[in-house]
């Protein structure tokens, strides 16, 4: 989940991503920012390296936690 | 699975951590600051120490630091945030006190500072973000800008002949006593990321401790004062400065641990 | 208890600040005032009140040790001589611009630069018109004797935090090493009963987080703050304090501060004794000047002189209460070197009386 307001589109995140999951969008924020968005939903580890590398800390992870 | 059925409360795996305040930081898109930032309010949430935490801000892209980090705070004169620190401690020996300074500030101006408070050991946290330029001013150049490296007042390159060779600060004042735990982080990919944060834990353990001071150096990225974008920068950083300022420990449990006398002495002293 | 003493200035200073209940005093040597932290270290005071004594590396370190243990709410101090209050001026705006108590002595010597050892006033200037920079000003007590830098400190203190603004006080190497008798006021608890609601010790659940700075980048955030400061120090001006010799049917009047004010008591004897009618005007604080009082007194005068141990400061003060009315003149030996009775005398005698 990316807080699309706060995200300043400096990829970072993008990079970090083991399985190619984030990509920046074609739309702007208010800001006049591309923010990344989850291009490969379904690849997502949760991993959580997006957030972690994130100056800004605009993304929030979510995992189905196995059992 | 839908992306809505796994945003669920049970679900959370990482979130921003509330000690950061709502305001939007002011800091470039990229900007290591930023991190650093985040995983030392993630630690001071976890500890439970918020409050009992006290912050000095630099002068310096981070002197709003205090718009962000939600703890009291203080601002510093330029360089003087260690002596600001020591003031607070020796009055309050048992809270968590903290300045976080950036690599002007520390090793410019405030050298002498830097130096004397490390040598009395106060018993504080010092954060050090080096990225080898002075980002609020305008990208000019810094104790740590590297030779041969460009900045708007070294535009043809940093020349060691005129301007002497970047200065190691951290390698110094491991020398000293004074200095307990002392180590170099950076924070541009996730898994040295999830080490730095380690490195603050330990930092303000040592604090609690009482062991003496803790010195963190964070190498980060300048992507406006260096010209380049963010993962450029990083990518820079990585082939550049990360090979003149090495990652990892180099002080625990008040000993060094990296010889870097020797490498002192393997180089040689000629300036080119 | 008070008891009776007979020591240094400097070490006055030191004594009354340990039974004032200060928290700490960071400091740096410097000649003529480096008893004041010999004293200190000697006494122990973190055996007797728990009082933090500290040797800072440079006086750049010290005032920036106050600026931040001020912040969080503890009476600190420092001392130091003119070069040493020099370095000292951009954290003395920092906390008058963070508004943060605290009390600064200097203990001034001839200038400018290394200059001398020896005692001068001609740090007049630096002291009340600011010294740092930025719009601002200190409350400036000026003694005149031992027992009143003992009695000054807790004076200054109890002003420092009345206004939340720093204070100072503004001696000289004469007093700072001369001893007299002095009745050292008893000690008192090292607590703290002011509004705490700014300080930095830790945010509690019950508040925001409290923020000690005097950056304001929005222009007119920075306005404000300027006017806020601005009407603080016009209210300070019922702090004023002075002492009076023998004004009542003066016919002139000599303005003085200091060890300047002890030699000109002896001058006023004289005069009077040979039947003349002088006066003495010493004001106790700098900043709040008297101005209120000399203007009253400038209407029964026929001439006024400022005699200061140095070049001519405080008489543009002096001028401005008197908005010429009368004649004011200045006499004073500046670079450490200190006026007699008899060559105050001979200036009176010149431009009063002769004149």
């Amino acid at each position: 989940m990316v807080d699309v307001e706060r995200c300043k589109g400096c990829e970072v995140c993008v990079v970090n991503c083991p399985t190619d999951v984030i990509a920046m969008s074609e739309e702007v924020n208010k800001k006049g920012y591309h923010y990344a968005y989850m291009k490969n939903p379904d690849q997502c580890t949760g991993c959580t390296n997006c957030a972690v590398v994130c100056p800004d800390g605009v993304i929030t992870v979510y995992r189905v936690k196995q059992k | 699975m839908e992306v809505n059925e796994i945003i669920k409360e049970e679900n959370l795996v990482h979130r921003r951590t509330p000690l950061m305040t709502d305001a939007i930081l002011s800091y470039c898109p990229g900007c290591g600051h930023g991190t650093i930032h985040h995983l030392i309010m993630e630690v001071v949430e976890e500890m439970g120490i918020q409050q009992e935490t006290i912050g000095i801000s630099p002068v310096g892209c981070s002197v709003l630091a205090y718009d962000f980090m939600d703890v009291d705070f203080s601002e510093a004169a330029h360089g003087r945030a260690p002596a600001v620190a020591t003031g607070i401690k020796r009055l309050w020996p048992d809270k968590f006190v903290f300045t976080y300074q950036g690599d002007g500030d520390l090793a410019a101006i405030g050298t002498a500072e830097t130096i004397h408070t490390c040598n009395r050991g106060e018993n504080i946290t010092i954060f050090f973000v080096n990225n080898g330029i002075y980002g609020m001013t305008g990208g000019q150049m810094a104790p740590t800008t590297l030779e041969g490296m460009k900045s708007s007042t070294t535009p043809y390159g940093r020349d060691a002949m005129k301007m002497g060779p970047p200065f190691k600060v951290t390698e110094l004042v491991a020398q000293l006593p004074g200095t307990h735990y002392v180590t170099r982080q950076a924070v541009h990919k996730a898994g040295l990321v999830r080490k730095a944060k380690k490195a603050i834990r330990k930092a303000l353990e040592v604090q609690k401790a009482k062991k003496g001071l803790a010195f963190i150096e964070f190498v980060s990225n300048c992507n406006s004062g260096w010209k380049m974008t963010p993962n450029q920068a990083n990518q820079w950083m990585e082939e550049h400065m990360l090979p003149f300022y090495p990652l990892g420990d180099i002080k625990v449990e008040g000993k060094l641990v990296r010889d870097f006398c020797q490498e002192l002495m393997e180089q040689t002293t000629e300036v080119k | 208890m008070s008891e009776l003493a007979l020591m240094k200035g400097n070490e006055a200073i030191a004594e009354a600040a340990i039974r004032a209940g200060v928290d700490a005093y960071f400091g740096y040597p410097i000649t003529p005032q480096s008893e004041v932290l010999e004293y200190l270290t000697l006494q122990k005071p973190e055996e007797r009140t728990g009082m933090v004594v500290l040797q800072a590396e440079s006086e750049l370190a010290a005032i920036n040790m106050i600026y931040g243990a001020a912040g969080t709410g503890k009476k600190v101090m420092t001392t130091s001589s003119s070069p040493g209050i020099s370095l000292m001026q951009e954290g003395i705006s920092y906390i008058a611009g963070a508004e943060l108590p605290c009390l600064i002595v200097n203990v001034v010597r001839g200038g400018p630069g290394l200059g001398t050892i020896q005692p001068s006033q001609a740090d007049y200037f630096q002291a009340t018109k600011g010294g740092g920079h930025g719009d601002y000003h200190l409350i400036v007590l000026a003694p005149a004797s031992v027992q009143e830098m003992a009695d000054f400190v807790d004076l200054a203190f109890e002003l420092a935090f009345k206004y939340r603004n720093p204070a100072m006080i503004l001696s000289d190497g004469l007093i700072g090493q001369m001893m007299e008798k002095v009745e050292l006021p008893p000690q008192k608890p090292r607590v703290s009963e002011f509004d705490q609601s700014w300080v930095i010790t830790g945010k509690t659940p019950d508040r925001e987080r409290n923020i000690i700075t005097s950056l304001n980048l929005d222009p007119d955030l920075q306005y404000e703050h300027n006017m806020k400061l601005n009407e603080k120090y016009n209210r300070m001006s019922e702090e004023v304090r002075f002492e009076t010799i023998h004004c009542e049917d003066a016919e002139y009047l000599l303005v003085a501060y200091g060890s300047s004010a002890r030699i000109c008591q002896k001058v006023v004897d004289v005069a009077r004794g040979r039947g003349q009618k002088l006066g003495l005007l010493r004001p106790q604080t700098l900043f709040p000047f008297p101005t209120r009082e000399l203007a009253r007194l400038s209407r029964q005068m026929k001439g006024i002189m400022s005699v200061e141990l140095s070049n001519g400061q405080m008489v543009e003060d002096v001028k401005l209460a008197v908005n010429g009315r009368v004649p004011v003149y200045h006499f004073g030996m500046p670079g450490g070197k200190v006026h007699s009775p008899d060559d105050v005398m001979v200036a009176v005698d010149e431009n009063f009386i002769g004149g």
